[in-house]
């Protein structure tokens, strides 16, 4: 596990985001490949350390294939029945949360911003809107044209969904975040709906025609969410 | 009686859905524990008991909006 802190500057609530973003100390922890039920156990265990005043945390993993279905995941939005997906070595975990069905896999980049926004002005569209311009350039970095659509999670190319995003907030300090398909087994997505949407999902490697450096994806992530 | 009240957001957002109850009707509460959570377009709320007691009514049920500033149901 890497960990590194930044140097640290006194806040106030009416400062703008993206400046306390810049400014304030962020710890970074690379899980590598993680269960996602031990991942969600450790998450939660930051997200009350960052409750309890310690400092924001960016942990960067990925996570073996798994489906996790939400409390309003809609039957329809699994294509396959559950045994044949977990037969097909996909892990199907119910989880806690509001939302429909999410897949991860190895080659998504899953970024967890445990951030507190009592310490950044409480507003989740100012912090979305953050997340969002991160996610557009780091595919810009990579030459990648991506763009947010007004009213729907993620960051799309063209019509294709390339980074998901989805954020819970508890005492206003953020958990999940987001999943982006850097070299992605893109036939995974054939046995659901993701997000129970109708749209396909794209990758860094397919829109490249190559697989791109994890670590040079994560190095970015690092850097712009310090920029 | 204690409210349960849909807080502030953020600038521009009025209402969010309430995604899921994580107590029933009848159930005791302590202050600070999760009672539901409210979704907008793009993130999810948690939303807490702001006082210890029982979950005495349900204003807006799963899959129903609640307005910012309202009530979402009652404690007593």
């Amino acid at each position: 596990m890497r960990t590194f802190a930044q140097k640290s500057l006194n806040v106030s609530s009416t400062t703008p985001f993206k400046l306390l973003a810049m400014k304030s100390k962020i710890i970074i922890q690379d899980w590598g490949l993680i269960n996602y039920a031990d991942g969600l156990e450790r998450q939660k265990k930051c997200v009350q350390n960052v409750i309890e005043g310690a400092q924001d945390h960016l942990i960067l993993c990925e996570h073996p294939p798994v489906l996790t279905l939400g409390r309003m995941t809609n039957p329809d939005s699994l294509l396959y029945q559950r045994k044949e997906i977990e037969d097909r070595g996909v892990m199907v975990t119910n989880v806690d949360r509001g939302g429909d069905v999410t897949l991860h896999a190895p080659g998504q980049l899953v970024v967890y911003p445990i951030f507190n926004l009592n310490k950044r002005g409480r507003d989740l569209k100012v912090y979305m809107e953050m997340l969002e311009e991160v996610a557009v350039d780091l595919l810009k970095n990579f030459g990648i044209l991506a763009i947010s659509i007004s009213g729907k999670r993620g960051v799309f190319v063209g019509k294709d969904k390339i980074i998901s995003i989805g954020v819970g907030v508890r005492k206003w300090v953020t958990y999940h975040g987001l999943g982006i398909n850097v070299n992605t087994d893109l036939s995974l997505f054939n046995l659901i709906k993701p997000c129970g949407l109708d749209v396909r999902m794209t990758s860094m490697q397919k829109l490249k025609g190559h697989p791109v450096p994890m670590q040079d994806v994560k190095s970015k992530v690092i850097e712009l969410f310090q920029k | 009686m204690t409210k349960i009240i849909l807080p502030e957001l953020g600038e521009g957002i009025t209402k969010a859905t309430i995604a899921c109850w994580h107590a029933k009707v009848g159930d005791s509460l302590q202050e600070g524990q999760e009672v539901c959570e409210a979704v907008t377009d793009k993130a999810s709320f948690i939303i807490e008991a702001p006082a210890p007691g029982k979950l005495r009514s349900i204003s807006v049920a799963e899959g129903q909006e609640g307005l910012v500033g309202g009530v979402l149901g009652t404690i007593e």
